[in-house]
């Protein structure tokens, strides 16, 4: 009886110490494959930047940065008209959606309720997900079509439109961590709503409202496809929003389609710099988080 | 502390009665009145989810900020309701202030945390804000701790200190009556017997209405207390006679530590 009863605690212990050894091997494996996806992630960063820098920086020199674009054959062509058009393009995007977005985000965190404040979550998830050609062709068809001309004003308002639904996600993210009873001890100091939320609220959610917008810029900075028939390019030196202007992502994807070898190398010193631009943005955003935090 | 005697000669500085609050169909607190009195301490005990906060955010009319919350009844601050229609809240917030369980200090500077009321009320001369703000510190008891860094993040503030900014900065737009809900619930025995000495102090000036978990501290500091249970008022009196002589029999088992 005893013996018996010994033995099958013995079984018991087996089969218990089997099963942790076949739990132990599934373990390992779920975190080796985890670990070898994000080890995929990563490489192919990696990869591809050391590809455009090996690739782009023969090509790369100070010409490079401050002469216009010039004809195949002739030496010392450059982007200088790209690069100041991407600029404007984009400075005039994020002076255009960074009010409605961030307005929508407030709205959205503090006092959006029910089918409506749903209805915007939705609807700015759905536009973040549009192809931007969609965007370009509508850009082109309310502001190009209508006025018979290419403008990089019609790119901006593309780019806005793209970069809208993340600043209203980010804002309205960032104004939720405001913990609640900030903006209560603002409320129970006397401040009316506007007031709380003006100049209490949104300072404690500045550094995280400024990442996303940082975020919305790097999305756009590499954008092409609504440029097509929006910006257009341009070989010239031009500044008017009002008019057809070069950018630095389509600079390098007609150069990337030319026959010319020389124009192909100025295709990738091209892309590198807007990666690096990208690069250079998206390490912006991460210091105007971290400053945030430790002020918080 | 005080005799009955003395409690009924006190002048009243908010009368409360038979105040109700309802978020959505829960009902919260339960017809309850009691009366305040002035340059007094009085405190608000009872178990969790009795209804003391919710009954001391009633009182400055927090619960509009609450989506699905009700309430009716009246308090009435100075001869007038703060629930009759046309009353702006904003306004009955500035003459009630509140100190809340979290120290919850802007993310500015210490500066700007207690000057943050005088500004918005219009007052823009630096020296006169200068003054407002070495006044609220100083009867804060915080004014030494911080004078050398007033342009420094309040968030660098332990949690004690914290606090004390958060009174100094109620106490900078000078409201009539302060509120407290918890306010040393979260901090250490010594920065707690801090803002106790504090709140003694504070009531030569103000009255203060106190919301406390612990029968000792309202034992220390308060000259009436209120105990609530289950969203009713069970019971309210001075201090001294409520610890002694408890009328009800659920206070005295709340006060023996029999449940709660």
């Amino acid at each position: 009886m005893a013996s018996a009863s010994v033995a099958a605690e013995g079984a018991m212990a087996d089969k218990r110490a089997t099963q942790w050894r076949i739990r132990r091997i599934w373990s390992g494996l779920g975190v080796g494959t985890a670990a070898a996806c994000a080890g995929i992630a990563a490489v192919t960063l990696l990869v591809i930047f050391g590809y455009v820098i090996a690739k782009g920086v023969t090509a790369l020199n100070i010409d490079f940065f401050i002469h216009l674009p010039r004809p195949v054959g002739i030496e010392g062509g450059g982007v200088s008209n790209g690069i100041v058009g991407s600029a404007i393009i984009v400075a005039i995007s994020a002076v255009l959606a960074t009010p409605l977005g961030v307005l929508a985000g407030i709205y959205l965190a503090l006092f959006g309720r029910g089918v409506l404040a749903e209805a915007v979550r939705f609807l700015a998830d759905v536009l973040s997900g549009v192809p931007s050609i969609v965007i370009g062709l509508f850009a082109y068809t309310v502001l190009v079509a209508p006025l018979k001309h290419f403008s990089a004003f019609s790119a901006s308002f593309a780019f806005a439109i793209l970069m809208l639904p993340i600043i209203v996600r980010t804002s309205e993210e960032a104004i939720r961590t405001v913990p609640r009873v900030i903006r209560e001890g603002a409320l129970a100091l006397g401040m009316s709503t506007y007031n709380a939320t003006i100049n209490v609220v949104l300072p404690a959610a500045r550094g995280a409202i400024i990442t996303g917008l940082l975020l919305g810029v790097a999305r756009v900075t590499g954008e092409t496809a609504p440029l097509l028939f929006t910006a257009f390019g341009s070989q010239f030196w031009e500044v008017n929003p009002a008019n057809p202007m070069a950018e630095l992502s389509l600079q390098v994807f007609t150069y990337a389609i030319s026959p010319y070898e020389d124009y192909h190398r100025q295709a990738w010193a091209g892309a590198l710099i807007l990666i690096v631009a990208v690069f250079i943005i998206n390490l912006a955003a991460r210091m105007a988080l971290r400053s945030r935090v430790s002020r918080g | 502390m005080m005799t009955a005697q003395e409690q009924t000669r006190i002048g009243e500085k908010m009368g409360v009665r038979d105040l109700n609050v309802y978020y959505g169909s829960f009902h919260a607190l339960k017809n309850a009145s009691l009366s305040v009195g002035e340059n007094r301490v009085t405190a608000l005990i009872g178990p969790s989810g009795c209804g003391k906060s919710t009954f001391l955010r009633a009182l400055n009319r927090m619960h509009d900020l609450t989506p699905g919350a009700r309430v009716t009844g009246e308090v009435i601050l100075a001869g007038k309701d703060v629930y009759a229609p046309g009353v702006d809240p904003v306004t009955i917030r500035y003459r009630i202030g509140m100190v809340f369980q979290r120290p919850n200090p802007f993310p500015q500077s210490i500066y700007d945390n207690v000057t943050f009321g005088p500004r918005l009320q219009g007052e823009h001369n630096k020296g006169k804000l200068d003054e407002i703000c070495e006044q609220s510190l100083r009867r804060a008891a915080l004014w030494d701790e911080v004078k050398d860094r007033l342009n420094r993040s309040a968030l660098g503030l332990s949690g004690g200190q914290q606090q004390r900014l958060c009174i100094a900065r109620v106490m900078s737009v000078s409201p009539e009556v302060i509120l407290m809900d918890e306010p040393a619930s979260a901090l250490d025995p010594i920065a707690t017997s801090k803002i106790e000495d504090l709140i003694t102090e504070l009531k030569k000036e103000y009255t203060v209405v106190i919301v406390t978990h612990s029968m000792q501290q309202a034992a220390r500091i308060s000259d009436v207390t209120a105990f609530f249970l289950l969203g009713e008022l069970i019971e309210t009196g001075s201090t001294t006679d409520m610890f002694s002589k408890p009328k009800d029999k659920r206070t005295e088992d709340y006060i023996t530590g029999r449940f709660g």
